[in-house]
C-alpha cells in the first residue's frame, strides 16, 4: 500500500492554523456544492478540504492550477491520488479547448467542487474580482448548491514571498447558499457572489 | 514516618484524581437538579473549569512516567498554542513576518531546550535580553517604521507572557533544594494545584456568595475571587507535605501563587479587551483556541514568581 502523505501535512496545516470551521449560514451535507472562496495563500486549498467533515472530503476535489500542482513530485502526487484535484489549465495551450471541461466532468459524475473564482493568489483581506468560470457552471448545473466560503487570517500566516508560514489562528467560515436569480447578468451575478465571501469576512461570530 | 518517593507519587496522584472525580460527579449533579437558568450558567462555568482541571492529572502523570523532558514538551506546546492565538488577537503587517518566524521556530524551541537542559543562566536571560534586543534589528532591517515601536512591543509581549513565563512552570520541577532531590515534580504539582484550586474555589465561590461580577471576569465576584483565593491557599497550606517548605512558608507561598495567578487573570483580560477579542471566539465554538491563551493566564504570571522565590529561599545550586 502507497504512503498516505495527506493525513500528516493536514494535521501539520491544524497545528499551524488551526483550520476551524464556521458553519454560518449551512450546515455541512452531503448534497453537491460548488464551495467558493477567498485565496490568499498556498495553504488555501489544502486548509479548506480539511476543514469539511471527513465523510465529505471524499466526494469534494479541489479545483486547482495545472501549472501549480501538476508539475511532478510529490505535490502532483497528492494533487493526483490523494486530493483528486481537478486541474484547470491557466496556460491555455489548445485554443480550441474549453479550460472548464475537467469541471464539468467532475460535476457531471456527482462531485462536490472547491473553486478559488479569482482565479490567482491575492494575499488581501478582500477577494478581488471573481472569473466568469463560476457563473457558466452555475448556468449548467442549476442542481448544484452554490457556497460562499471565506477563509479568515491565512494571507497573515504567510503573505507573498513568504517561505515558512507562521502560525496563527484561521477559521473557515461557511455562508448560505447563493441564490440563481432569473435573468441576472454575468457581472451581476459574480459581484453578488463575490459580496458574499465579503459578508463573511465581516461576520465575526 | 517518611513514605517513599514513590509512595508519595502514587498517593498524590490518587488523592488528586479522587479529587477531581468527585468534583465532576458534584458538578454534573448539580447540573442536573438545577432549572434556574442564572444558576445553570454559573454551574456550567464551573464545570467547565473542572473539566480543564484533569489535564493537570494527564499532566503530572505524563511526568511522572516520562520524566522531566516529557513534561517540558508538554508545557513548549502550550506556549506554542498561547503564541499563536496571541498572533491572530494582534495586528500585525506582512513586513513583522520575519520576526514571527523567529519568534516561533527559533525562540520557542531554544527557550524549552534550555530549561530541559536546566541551564538558567540562560533561560532566565534568553527572552528579556538576547530575543528582547535581536526582534527589533530584524524587525529593523525591514525598513517599514510605520508603527514600528508598537509592533515590536506587541512580539516582545507575546513572548514574554506565552513563553517566558509559561517555561517558568516545568522550570519549577527542576530547581535543586537540598534534601528534596527527585521530588520537583512533586512541587510542580503543588504549584498547579493551587493554581488551580484557585480557580475553581473563586468560580464555586463566586456562584454561591456573588454580589459584584468582576469586570475583568463575570464568571467571578468580588467577594467570591477573595474568599476562593484564601481558601486556595489554606488548601496549598494543608498539602504543605508535598513541598519542601514548613506549613506557613507554603502558606506564604500558596499566596503568592494565589495573588500572581489573580493578577495574571486581570491583566490577560484587559489584552483581550483592548486587542477586541471577541467574547463568543474565545469562550466557545473553537475548540483550541478558548484553551491556551485563557487556561494559561494565572500561570504564566505566577510560574516566574514563584520559580524566582523558591530559587531566592531555597535553591542550593543552579
Amino acid at each position: 500500500m502507497p504512503i498516505k502523505l495527506l493525513p500528516p501535512l493536514v494535521l501539520l496545516a491544524r497545528l499551524l492554523v488551526g483550520a476551524y470551521p464556521r458553519w454560518l449560514g449551512s450546515a455541512p451535507s452531503a448534497n453537491q456544492r460548488i464551495y467558493f472562496a477567498n485565496h490568499s495563500s498556498h495553504m488555501d486549498t489544502l486548509v479548506l478540504w480539511a476543514a469539511l467533515p471527513g465523510s465529505l472530503r471524499a466526494n469534494t476535489r479541489p479545483v486547482a492550477a495545472r501549472d501549480y500542482w501538476g508539475k511532478g513530485g510529490i505535490r502532483q502526487r497528492i494533487a493526483e491520488e490523494e486530493l483528486h484535484v481537478v486541474m484547470i489549465d491557466r496556460a491555455r495551450d489548445d485554443p480550441a479547448a474549453d479550460p472548464l471541461d475537467p469541471l464539468r466532468a467532475a460535476l457531471h459524475h456527482g462531485y462536490s467542487l472547491i473553486l478559488f473564482p479569482e482565479g490567482t493568489r491575492n494575499p488581501q483581506p478582500l477577494p478581488g474580482p471573481f472569473k466568469a468560470g463560476l457563473y457558466f457552471l452555475a448556468q449548467e448545473f442549476p442542481q448544484v448548491e452554490l457556497i460562499p466560503v471565506y477563509l479568515d487570517n491565512l494571507h497573515r500566516s504567510m503573505p507573498k514571498g513568504a517561505l515558512l508560514p507562521v502560525p496563527i489562528i484561521c477559521t473557515i467560515r461557511f455562508g448560505a447558499p447563493l441564490a440563481r436569480l432569473a435573468g441576472e447578468s454575468k457581472e451581476a451575478f459574480l459581484s453578488r457572489a463575490r459580496a458574499a465571501v465579503i459578508e463573511l469576512a465581516e461576520d465575526r461570530r | 514516618m517518611q513514605l517513599s518517593l514513590h509512595e508519595t507519587f502514587f498517593a498524590v496522584l490518587t488523592g488528586v484524581v479522587l479529587l477531581f472525580a468527585t468534583a465532576t460527579a458534584l458538578g454534573a449533579w448539580l447540573e442536573s437538579r438545577t432549572s434556574d437558568t442564572v444558576k445553570l450558567a454559573w454551574i456550567h462555568q464551573l464545570n467547565q473549569r473542572i473539566r480543564g482541571s484533569w489535564a493537570i492529572v494527564g499532566v503530572f502523570a505524563l511526568g511522572f512516567a516520562l520524566g522531566g523532558e516529557a513534561l517540558t514538551v508538554v508545557f513548549a506546546l502550550a506556549s506554542f498554542f498561547a503564541l499563536r492565538e496571541f498572533v491572530a488577537l494582534t495586528p500585525i503587517r506582512s513586513s513583522d513576518h520575519w520576526a514571527l518566524v523567529i519568534a516561533f521556530y527559533l525562540v520557542i524551541p531554544v527557550q524549552y531546550i534550555l530549561v530541559a537542559g536546566g541551564w538558567y543562566g540562560w533561560y532566565a536571560v534568553f527572552i528579556p535580553v538576547y530575543v528582547f534586543l535581536l526582534l527589533p534589528v530584524v524587525m529593523a532591517l525591514r525598513q517599514d517604521n510605520e508603527r514600528y515601536l508598537e509592533r515590536v512591543a506587541k512580539v516582545q509581549w507575546g513572548l514574554m507572557i506565552s513563553v517566558y513565563c509559561v517555561s517558568h512552570a516545568p522550570a519549577i520541577a527542576s530547581i535543586e533544594i537540598a534534601g528534596h532531590e527527585g521530588r520537583g515534580a512533586l512541587l510542580l504539582l503543588w504549584f498547579l494545584l493551587v493554581v488551580q484550586l484557585s480557580e475553581l474555589l473563586a468560580v464555586a465561590a463566586s456562584a454561591s456568595f456573588g454580589r459584584t461580577p468582576l469586570r475583568s471576569n463575570p464568571a467571578k465576584s468580588r467577594e467570591g475571587a477573595l474568599l476562593g483565593g484564601v481558601a486556595a491557599t489554606a488548601c496549598g497550606t494543608l498539602m504543605w507535605w508535598m513541598t519542601p517548605f514548613g506549613w506557613w512558608q507554603a502558606a506564604l507561598l500558596a499566596g503568592a501563587i494565589v495573588t500572581a495567578g489573580f493578577m495574571g487573570t486581570l491583566v490577560l483580560a484587559s489584552v483581550k479587551a483592548s486587542l477586541g477579542a471577541r467574547d463568543q471566539w474565545m469562550e466557545g465554538g473553537v475548540p483550541l483556541a478558548r484553551g491556551a491563551l485563557g487556561r494559561l493566564d494565572a500561570v504564566s504570571f505566577a510560574a516566574p514568581v514563584f520559580f524566582h522565590l523558591t530559587v531566592y529561599f531555597y535553591g542550593s545550586a543552579l
